[in-house]
């Protein structure tokens, strides 16, 4: 009962807070909405004892993702007037797009074996025990039978973070770099030069 | 009266003692802190062959202990000045999410064998998550102030964060596979027999990235650029006064005694004793755990944050960056490859029962 009255309470927070993302005139706004979406979304996940993926989702995309893009809406100067102007212009699209989400998902509830769209059936209705830990298992699957996608994942992410890099790695005429290891390798007698000095006489 | 009491105690359900045991921890804390900014303030007045506070006194005696008391009286009666054209929804907001990562992520921690709020099993990356959000309530401080100061501050302090936040997060990777958990409860357990079977001992490396990235991510001196008080003012809390100015001053030291302890669960045993199980000493105080010896390690690490402060200069912007990404990465991946050879051939951590 008290899963069902938080999953309601949550669920109802995670679509207010998805519709502040596109309506809100504020960028940042629509970042920090963005961000309350993710937290929400964890704490559904964590009611259906998803409790690795949930935290996973706040450490990744709130924590450092999300951070990111901040920076990135806080430092830009966006004009707001003309970000407003194709809104109206391509409504249409969005509520094709919305419409087709919705319909897949009600397609995918139905499918499933028509139980309709309360939380009871969600986890098959019995409670994992006590000392089952969801991160473990995860950890077994991920590392035995899995071991090949996950490798080859990690190995797709590599190349597209080198790839990312070279991309945008320009050399700059007059760019100018610290050169740490010649920095530290300074001695004083390249800096300093004591000038030994007769005292001024006394008048 | 005090076994009925105990009785009592025991027959409360599960919520009515979490909820007495947040209210205690929250309370307690906010006290520490309290205490905290004077002990601060001693320590370094003592390094720098100064008193310190010694004037406000607490009933006439103890010369001083009444200074964080006053400062906070001070501060409540400020008035919290909002600038005109400061973004006045989340420049309220952010010194409360700056507060709440701090005092949240206590849950967790096993205070003593038999008190914790929470036995999450979860609860190191419970951990993570929550000291990653710490940073929003800068950034947000940093951008609705509607200063460049501040938003300097403000996006220093992003990339400071998402930088160490990695390399602490390797760090946690080896404790994690030294104890074979990510209970905190479990992970101090693990960790029993002495204080030579603490984590520092097969873990050092790893013990120092996660404390030089814990004082990088409580943005304490020397990696205090948020701040820079010589460069930015004050960083990210120029425009905050009062009230709103010691929220982020009580997060801050929070963070501090937060770090400090996470650091004694992870690598110096939490609350177990230093000579448990060793032949004469284990038999005396010596060698039974408790709350106390977790309080004692605490306070011996954020000694040392003190003294950090009143010993180095600032890094510089990109030399943080470099010192994060350049060598206490590295460090943390190349001791994960030590760990998993120890782990081939049972030694240290290796050897404990737990690992078959």
């Amino acid at each position: 009962m008290l899963i069902q009255v938080l999953f309601y309470v949550f669920a109802a927070i995670l679509v207010v807070a998805a519709l502040g993302v596109i309506t809100s005139r504020n960028p940042v706004y629509s970042a920090l909405a963005l961000v309350l979406c993710f937290v929400t979304a964890a704490a559904i996940w964590l009611l259906l004892e998803a409790e690795f993926l949930a935290v996973v989702l706040v450490l990744v995309y709130v924590g450092a993702v999300m951070v990111l893009f901040l920076f990135v809406v806080m430092m830009l100067d966006i004009n707001l007037e003309r970000l407003r102007e194709g809104f109206t212009r391509f409504a249409w699209l969005g509520w094709v797009t919305a419409l087709a989400v919705i319909f897949e998902i009600v397609a995918v509830v139905w499918a499933r074996g028509n139980r309709g769209l309360g939380l009871d059936t969600s986890h098959g209705g019995t409670p994992t025990p006590a000392d089952y830990s969801n991160t473990l298992e995860l950890g077994k699957l991920l590392y035995t039978r899995y071991a090949y996608p996950l490798e080859l994942a990690a190995m797709l992410l590599l190349v597209a973070i080198v790839a990312a890099i070279t991309l945008t790695l320009r050399h700059r005429a007059g760019y100018k770099q610290q050169d740490i290891s010649a920095q530290v390798a300074v001695r004083p007698q390249q800096r300093l030069r004591v000038v030994k000095m007769d005292p001024e006489p006394r008048a | 009266m005090l076994k009925s009491l105990t009785t009592r105690w025991m027959a409360l359900p599960d919520y009515a003692q979490a909820t007495a045991w947040i209210l205690a921890i929250t309370v307690a804390l906010i006290i520490l802190v309290a205490l905290l900014t004077l002990w601060e303030r001693k320590v370094i007045g003592w390094m720098q062959l100064r008193r310190g506070p010694n004037r406000v006194r607490i009933f006439g005696l103890l010369p001083g202990v009444g200074q964080p008391f006053a400062d906070v009286f001070k501060l409540l009666l400020k008035e919290v000045v909002i600038p005109a054209n400061a973004n006045k929804l989340l420049f309220r907001l952010a010194p409360m999410i700056a507060l709440v990562p701090a005092f949240a992520a206590w849950a967790v921690i096993p205070l003593s064998p038999t008190v914790v709020v929470s036995r999450a099993d979860a609860g190191l990356l419970y951990l993570l998550s929550l000291t990653s959000m710490g940073v929003y309530g800068i950034i947000i401080a940093g951008w609705a102030a509607n200063s460049k100061y501040a938003f300097l501050g403000a996006m220093r302090s992003a990339a400071q964060m998402v930088a160490y936040e990695i390399a602490m997060g390797f760090a946690l990777v080896g404790v994690l596979m030294a104890t074979g958990s990510m209970n905190l409860g479990r992970i101090v357990e693990t960790q029993s027999g002495g204080f030579l079977s603490w984590n520092w001992f097969w873990l050092f490396p790893l013990f120092m990235v996660y404390f030089i990235s814990g004082i990088a991510e409580t943005n304490r001196a020397p990696f205090d650029v948020a701040e820079g008080e010589s460069e930015i003012v004050a960083g990210f809390h120029v425009e905050y006064s009062g009230m709103a100015f010691a929220l982020f001053f009580l997060a801050e030291y929070a963070n501090m005694i937060l770090i400090s302890t996470l650091t004694a669960v992870f690598f110096f045993g939490g609350w177990q004793a230093p000579f448990a199980g060793y032949p004469v000493l284990g038999d005396t105080f010596l060698g039974r755990p408790g709350f106390g010896w977790l309080f004692l390690k605490a306070f011996v690490l954020v000694f040392l944050f003190l003294w950090f402060r009143a010993t180095f200069p600032r890094y510089r912007y990109d030399q943080i960056m470099r010192l994060g990404w350049k060598a206490l990465i590295p460090v943390t991946l190349v001791w994960i490859a030590v760990e998993m050879i120890m782990a081939v051939y049972r030694i240290g951590p290796w050897a404990r029962p737990w690992y078959q």
